[in-house]
């Protein structure tokens, strides 16, 4: 009711946060574990733009490429590539991981700029999760690819023996910072981009400077679709840098 | 500290469900009080699909996609590679048919410019003997009219030293004298001596 009156004396109702609530699709009970809620329909509909993408875009195998398969391939190809250039021929086993990561961020962020969509990786929790997959599961192929010569990522030999064991602390802690810069770069980009467009949104309600605002929401939109696709490639990317350091430690 | 971080969650969720249930109480639409990334309660709910998802989008992608897509890039590598062989052989062989036509061609020119070295000569042979043939024709003509001429001449010369000796002969004897023929004849001789010739 307090929001309410405020809304009146001013004219404006500001909730660009609403839009980050995660709600149970069938119901208003409480969220368990279990409950389908809009996390459970957008993941399911980044599954299905997958499926139309990739299977479906690539289902007539044509020599000739049709327009859907081409922009698959194009996918293939950039993953493809930049796992073979940053970590290498070898890198080229997590191949199938690092797709999924890819495809999974990309429409997640480019599903979540439809209008009444929910964003999922706007959350903290499934960033997080994605982040400390890659982190947990890089650091295991490390030990298990280079056993112990794994720490010589962080015992930099090239190094005068002095410095070592600063720079030792301060690779430590930078590999440690990197699963939280991973997860909050993408899930800041995300809440930042979504709310702010839905501020812009709140000032259309004022007749004066509603044309500013639907320009804003335009531009600001276009910026999301840039940011949208390219946070989906900054995340492949380091996952590569990782899986690089865990395959090849020594600097 | 982590402790810390959920009991402020903890609060901002009751926070959370207490305005929701005041909302609902008044027939609203929920309203976010804090940031819903925050509330911790629904974070098994959303770690729980993301598994699920994540486990099916790299079935998706591992099992499907990627092997097919896979496959259709080696394909058009084969392809590709092998139209390029092709390629290479059907110049190999546009080199080879060249190659042929420029000898059959300088075979051709070589055989044309001796037939036409032959016909030449044959025609040099007739044409020279058509020549030699005028050449001894035109010299029996010449021959033939020189002999004419010279009768001719002749004749004229003989006339000529009949009318010098009648000529004289009549002088002498109008003058009186008598002719001595043979004096006249000698006379005449002498004087066309020169002239004639």
């Amino acid at each position: 009711m307090a929001t309410e009156a405020h809304g009146e004396a001013t004219g404006l109702s500001f909730h660009p946060m609403d839009q980050f609530i995660v709600r149970p699709l069938f119901g208003d009970g409480e969220v368990h574990w279990y409950t389908p809620t809009n996390v459970t329909l957008w993941m399911f509909l980044i599954v299905a733009a997958t499926l139309a993408l990739l299977v479906m875009g690539s289902r007539g195998r044509a020599i000739v490429p049709t327009r859907g398969q081409s922009v698959a391939e194009l996918a293939y190809g950039m993953v493809h590539k930049m796992i073979a250039d940053i970590a290498g021929k070898d890198g080229l086993k997590y191949f199938p991981y690092v797709m999924t990561l890819f495809m999974f961020i990309v429409f997640a962020n480019l599903l979540g700029l439809l209008p009444l969509a929910f964003t999922v990786t706007s959350h903290i929790a499934v960033t997080g999760v994605l982040a400390a997959a890659v982190i947990i599961g890089v650091t295991v192929i490390g030990f298990v690819k280079n056993g112990v010569h794994f720490l010589d990522l962080f015992w930099i030999r090239s190094a005068p023996l002095a410095v070592r064991p600063i720079l030792a602390v301060i690779e430590v802690i930078s590999y440690f910072v990197r699963p939280l810069s991973l997860s909050i770069r993408l899930a800041g980009n995300m809440i930042a981009g979504h709310a702010v467009i839905k501020v812009f949104a709140g000032f259309a309600a004022i007749a004066a400077v509603a044309p500013v605002a639907v320009v804003a929401v335009v531009g600001m939109y276009a910026f999301e679709v840039l940011v949208a696709f390219v946070q989906a490639y900054v995340f492949t990317i380091l996952t590569c840098v990782y899986l690089k350091d865990a395959l090849h430690p020594s600097h | 500290m982590i402790s810390l971080l959920q009991e402020a969650v903890t609060i901002a969720a009751d926070e959370h469900t207490e305005s929701v249930a005041s909302s609902v109480a008044h027939g609203e639409v929920e309203t976010a009080t804090g940031l819903p990334q925050l509330d911790v309660t629904t974070f098994a709910n959303q770690i729980f699909w993301l598994i699920i998802t994540l486990l099916v989008l790299y079935w998706v992608v591992a099992k499907i996609a990627l092997p097919r897509i896979g496959s259709v890039l080696s394909d058009r590598q084969g392809a590709m590679t092998g139209d390029l062989m092709a390629a290479e052989e059907f110049k190999l062989k546009a080199k080879e048919a060249e190659a042929a036509y420029d000898k059959a061609l300088a075979d051709a020119r070589s055989e044309a410019s001796k037939i036409v070295a032959a016909n030449r000569a044959e025609i040099q042979k007739e044409l020279d003997a058509a020549i030699a043939h005028a050449d001894a024709e035109i010299a029996a003509r010449t021959a033939e009219s020189e002999k004419r001429i010279r009768e001719i001449r002749d004749s004229a010369d003989a006339n000529a030293r009949e009318v010098a000796r009648d000529v004289t002969a009549e002088l002498v004897r109008s003058f009186g004298g008598t002719v001595d023929q043979a004096a006249v004849d000698q006379a005449v001789d002498s004087r066309m001596k020169g002239a004639l010739q």
